[in-house]
């Protein structure tokens, strides 16, 4: 007799654990053939909130690290997700009917997007910074600094590697971040998280809701403590309403009108879209003025 | 020779006035609109232009309709198809340094007319105002035919026609930080001047026609917050950008939901100066009265809220008191005066209403003895001490020369308290030891900060908010992307 295997429970990924939504509503995945896969949590409103909470802790972890440490705990995910390749592959394959040669061209791609974001976080200063000639005895520099907790919408086209393209950019950029799955593809999405939960990935600094975008989104966008909307995953019709929401707060909004193709070379624009920039005077002292002894 | 004792007590240590002539300013009895090149009357009703130090009319200004509106847009859309988005970058830019030295040229003149028309010292329209925005012409002229350089690709194109609305409190300034970088990128402008200081911006156009800017390049209509509105949320703009209050700020960000058009934003704040007991105490003093008496305290990045070390507050405050006593409040055309007028009665309005929430939330208020003139709507320096963080006049922007006071006592304390509110403009910091300065710097949620310095602005240097004090940068290469398309992503 052929063995029943253990059908696995998508949860949530909030605050670095794995809670079930607390509204304790789930819906069924399905296959391309319609066979149940398994089933998601259904996230809430106040699963929306609390992920928030969490991204607001998250950030001071991340933002607080050194960049050298940030691109090394990114590069630690490329490992992590090497490791579950054939795990990655088998779910696009059931989930969107891929032959598994496009599932794997999409994970390697997934995977070396990764790696690419890794190596940003040290750069962006550099990049985009610098010491500002000022006409005047100071010195200034300007110096890109994440604006805080990022909400983002995971586009729907495929599973991973839009989900990958879209939260790697704002957390290279140091900002944490809130993404509500594809709901089409919440097991890739779930699984990417955990994948998250075993990179050296400080506790809330991803955090992962499956459900209707529909219904999270504008909890999201009107929350007084998201900073920065990532729009990408949700259709231009339904753009407006969010945006208004985030206009109460001057939340900073990408919302980019032509549609990206995610398999080109990512540019620097989702990572600006998440910067602030700094600019820091001092006063430079003659140095006869500045003390101490001479010679 | 019978000479006085010079130490004698009867000895009159006041300062003689020392007036600029109101003639230099050359106001004339009328402005008109700059449409497609032309000076012409809007279709909107005239303004009257009041002295804020007199009370007088200074002038009358005509105003735009919203059809005025559209056709300006017009002119700005056929003036970038047409020359200025097929002229080369060097070419551009030898527009700008024109439009630069031709300031330059009629500085003083513009520093009166500021003055006149706004209520500022002549000292800060003449030394601040007038020459920095000349600079920042300069600056940005050299950019034109280098937008390769700025991180963006390799050829970074424009976006089209900007749709700006500039605040009152530096007329001049705010019309050559909006001008300027958008022009240097290849851009066309539709500008709408402050109703209460549409003067020096007409000057301005005198200045690109003189230059021989082509037509429509830039077109400069004052009006009302309809004229701006009707801008703002123009279908034929492809770029908005807005200096003002966060209130208006918020209501654009909602207009434009869902167009897709790119907007910056520039809005308020309530700028910590934080003094740590080890601060050099006459610089920090000195840098206090900058951060909150510039301007009359009409600036949005002003150092309103002191955050001063508990073990120093009392004999802190105590000097600050004695140099904030000695300003000079009074006519913005001498060149002694300190604190000229506020710049309209709302605003005077605004400011002393809020001082009374002070006393009347429990603040102590202190105000300058100095005496001030009979007309005019002056405003003596004002520091509220025990305040609390929850009061009305430690959380909203004042906008007047009106100090609040908090004290902290550890480091972690004050950078809290600083970083508590939904704004994030500027703060300043007061400390000998550099890496106090340092960490203070980088834990401060804010776009400028000034350590042992305050209200330094330069067109090198990226000036722009965090949180609810806007987004988007003026000054520099972040400044330039404000008018560049720089979505760099590739596109199906």
């Amino acid at each position: 007799m052929a063995r029943l295997a253990v059908i696995k429970t998508y949860k949530l990924y909030v605050g670095g654990a794995f809670p079930r939504s607390e509204s304790g509503r789930t819906y069924q995945v399905r296959d391309e053939k319609g066979t149940l896969m398994a089933n998601a949590a259904l996230a809430s409103r106040k699963d929306a909130r609390n992920a928030v909470v969490a991204a607001r802790a998250g950030f001071g972890r991340w933002s607080g690290a050194t960049p050298y440490n940030r691109g090394q705990v990114l590069y630690r995910i490329a490992e992590m997700m090497e490791a579950r390749r054939s795990e990655l592959v088998d779910l696009i394959v059931s989930s969107r009917g891929l032959s598994a040669a496009q599932a794997r061209s999409e994970v390697d791609a997934s995977i070396d997007r990764v790696v690419h974001f890794a190596g940003w976080t040290d750069k962006l200063p550099a990049v985009f910074g610098g010491a500002n000639a000022v006409s005047g005895p100071y010195f200034s520099y300007s110096a890109p600094e994440p604006c805080g907790v990022v909400a983002v919408a995971a586009p729907d086209e495929s599973p991973l590697l839009p989900l990958v393209s879209v939260v790697l950019p704002a957390l290279a950029a140091g900002n944490s971040v809130v993404v509500v799955a594809s709901e089409a593809d919440p097991c890739v999405a779930v699984t990417f998280a955990e994948i998250l939960a075993t990179s050296d990935v400080p506790a809330g600094v991803v955090n992962v809701l499956t459900g209707r975008h529909g219904e999270i989104m504008p909890w999201l966008a009107s929350h007084a403590d998201v900073d920065g909307l990532d729009l990408t995953g949700v259709p231009a019709a339904e753009r407006q309403q969010l945006e208004v929401a985030a206009a109460q707060t001057v939340t900073r909004v990408h919302a980019p009108h032509r549609a990206p193709d995610f398999t080109a070379t990512p540019g620097t624009a989702r990572m600006r879209a998440f910067l602030e920039t700094k600019t820091v005077w001092h006063p430079v002292g003659a140095v006869s003025l500045t003390g101490g002894s001479s010679y | 020779m019978n000479q006085e004792n010079p130490t004698s007590m009867d000895i009159d240590l006041t300062y003689a006035p020392a007036l600029e002539s109101a003639a230099i300013g050359a106001i004339k009895p009328r402005y008109q609109m700059y449409l497609d090149g032309e000076f012409v009357d809007g279709r909107g009703d005239d303004i009257v232009s009041i002295n804020p130090a007199t009370l007088e009319p200074l002038t009358t200004i005509s105003s735009a309709s919203v059809e005025d509106v559209d056709r300006a847009v017009a002119a700005a859309r056929k003036a970038f198809e047409g020359p200025w988005s097929r002229m080369g970058g060097a070419e551009r830019g030898k527009y700008l340094f024109r439009i630069a030295r031709a300031i330059a040229e009629r500085s003083r003149e513009l520093a009166v007319a500021e003055s006149l028309d706004n209520g500022k010292p002549i000292r800060e329209s003449r030394d601040f105002d007038v020459p920095t925005a000349a600079q920042h012409f300069f600056h940005h002229a050299g950019w034109a035919d280098k937008l390769g350089h700025l991180g963006y690709g390799p050829a970074p194109r424009p976006l089209g026609v900007a749709g700006q609305v500039i605040p009152w409190n530096f007329p001049l300034l705010m019309a050559a930080w909006k001008i300027a970088p958008a022009l240097a990128a290849g851009n066309t402008v539709v500008l709408k001047p402050a109703e209460t200081t549409s003067v020096t911006a007409l000057v301005l156009a005198e200045i690109l026609a003189d230059a021989g800017l082509p037509p429509g390049v830039v077109n400069i209509l004052p009006g009302a917050g309809d004229i701006g509105s009707a801008l703002v949320g123009h279908d034929g703009v492809d770029k908005v950008a807005f200096t003002g209050s966060t209130p208006v700020g918020k209501r654009i960000q909602s207009e434009l939901a869902g167009t897709g058009r790119k907007l910056t934003l520039e809005l308020g704040g309530k700028g910590a100066n934080i003094v740590f007991a080890d601060a050099a105490v006459d610089q920090a003093v000195e840098g206090i009265v900058n951060g909150v008496f510039f301007n009359q305290g009409q600036v949005c990045c002003a150092g309103s809220r002191l955050i001063v070390q508990e073990s120093i507050a009392d004999e802190f405050v105590e000097r600050l008191k004695k140099r904030v006593e000695t300003l000079r409040v009074g006519d913005p055309l001498d060149k002694n005066t300190d604190v000229g007028a506020v710049n309209s009665q709302m605003q005077f309005d605004k400011i002393t209403q809020l001082s009374e929430v002070g006393a009347d939330e429990g603040a102590t208020a202190w105000t300058s003895s100095c005496p001030l003139p009979e007309k005019g709507w002056f405003v003596a320096p004002t520091i509220f001490t025990d305040a609390t963080a929850s009061m009305r006049i430690a959380r909203e922007e004042i906008f007047g020369p009106v100090l609040t006071t908090l004290t902290f006592r550890t480091p972690e304390e004050a950078l809290a308290k600083a970083n508590n509110t939904p704004f994030g403009l500027s703060a300043g910091v007061w400390t000998e030891k550099g890496s106090r300065a340092m960490g203070m710097a980088a834990g401060l949620r804010a776009g400028v900060i000034w350590d042992n310095t305050f209200n330094r602005f330069d067109p090198t240097a990226a000036f722009g908010g965090y949180g609810e004090s806007g987004f988007g940068r003026e000054g520099g290469p972040s400044g330039l992307a404000a008018y560049l398309d720089t979505d760099d992503e590739g596109a199906r």
